[in-house]
């Protein structure tokens, strides 16, 4: 009788310790986090919401699913064209980040994509890779 | 004698209870003494710069006002956005108080034109009165940033070409320096309205808000 309750009880304590864990984590993307924080969160703002009608907002952003394809070479070439998100229009040059690998471009678009109320497809490294390979 | 110490220590108990001391802003800076041996405290210097509007702003502008101040340049790819994001949260709360101004000096002279600086409150939806973004003359402006304690300095190893702090400083009628905060800090920036709400009582004690 002791015996068959031991495995039931080890894996009850081990899903609510995998859950516990999982419930104080906000993000997942712990390392994406970390790049947002040193590398956009200056203009972007630590919650995304950008800066009036200079820096646009990255929280539901209606930007995201559309460009889904082009965010990787935004990041590492910059942006200079006119861009409208949620309606606004934002003309300001954003500059490129050239020292962001492609791993690290995946981490942070895959942050962005699941914070701040954002629910994007998560990105695969391989496919970050081909489309940083194809940029204008 | 028993009784008479509890009562005393009663009446010191009362007395912790009564009203407090209201706390003061100190003035910030060096002092000198004059010769009749009393305290003279440094000034924020004379200047003229240009605003987003071609207004000339000097320290008349401020007459009878107080002001806060800060550096910055429009293509800063570092610390400026948050430091006008708070700047944003400071006006909202006082662009109605005719007591208060805001100043900012751009670092960048060479960029930052009256147009770009006209385009720039454009898209922060500021106004030019309440809110005076200004340029001048290069080593005027830099030299400024030290007489309000604030950090300017052409560095092309900075990205963006320039470093400075991110401070917010207060500054009273008087033209002295009264505080400041990181204005990168949003709860530095909660703390520094309650500052700028103490010199505003100390100021204008009938509270003569336009």
């Amino acid at each position: 009788m002791k015996k068959k309750t031991i495995l039931p009880t080890t894996l009850l304590l081990f899903t609510a310790f995998c859950l516990q864990i999982f419930a104080c984590q906000p993000n997942v993307y712990q390392g994406g986090e970390r790049i947002y924080t040193k590398y956009c969160a200056n203009c972007h703002m630590d919650n995304g919401e950008g800066l009036s009608a200079l820096i646009p907002t990255l929280a539901k952003s209606d930007f995201l699913a559309p460009n889904r394809d082009k965010l990787p070479c935004i990041i590492l070439h910059g942006i200079k064209d006119t861009i409208v998100v949620n309606g606004k229009t934002y003309a300001e040059e954003m500059p490129a980040m050239p020292t962001l690998s492609d791993i690290q471009i995946t981490n942070v678009l895959n942050f962005i994509n699941s914070s701040w109320g954002n629910q994007q497809e998560p990105y695969k490294l391989e496919e970050v890779r081909a489309l940083l390979e194809r940029c204008p | 004698m028993k009784h008479s110490l509890v009562l005393l220590f009663a009446v010191a108990l009362f007395a912790s209870c009564g009203p407090q001391s209201k706390r003061s802003l100190p003035i910030l800076g060096e002092r000198d003494l004059s010769p009749s041996g009393d305290t003279i405290y440094r000034s924020v210097p004379d200047f003229s710069f240009v605003d987003q509007d071609s207004q000339a702003v000097t320290n008349a502008t401020f007459a009878g006002k107080i002001y806060m101040v800060d550096f910055f340049f429009i293509h800063c790819p570092t610390i400026c956005p948050k430091v006008k994001k708070n700047g944003l949260r400071l006006y909202e709360k006082y662009k109605n108080d005719d007591r208060v101004l805001m100043l900012s000096h751009s670092i960048d002279t060479k960029n930052d034109t009256v147009a770009a600086l006209k385009r720039h409150a454009e898209k922060l939806d500021i106004d030019a009165k309440k809110w005076h973004l200004v340029t001048g003359d290069h080593d005027a402006i830099y030299g400024i940033a030290d007489d309000y304690f604030s950090v300017a300095v052409v560095d092309k190893n900075v990205p963006g070409g320039f470093d400075h702090s991110g401070r917010i400083i207060l500054v009273d009628k008087n033209r002295h320096v009264r505080a400041f905060c990181d204005g990168t800090n949003a709860e530095d920036v909660d703390r520094f309205m309650k500052d700028v709400d103490l010199l505003l009582e100390e100021q204008f004690p009938g509270g003569d808000k336009k």
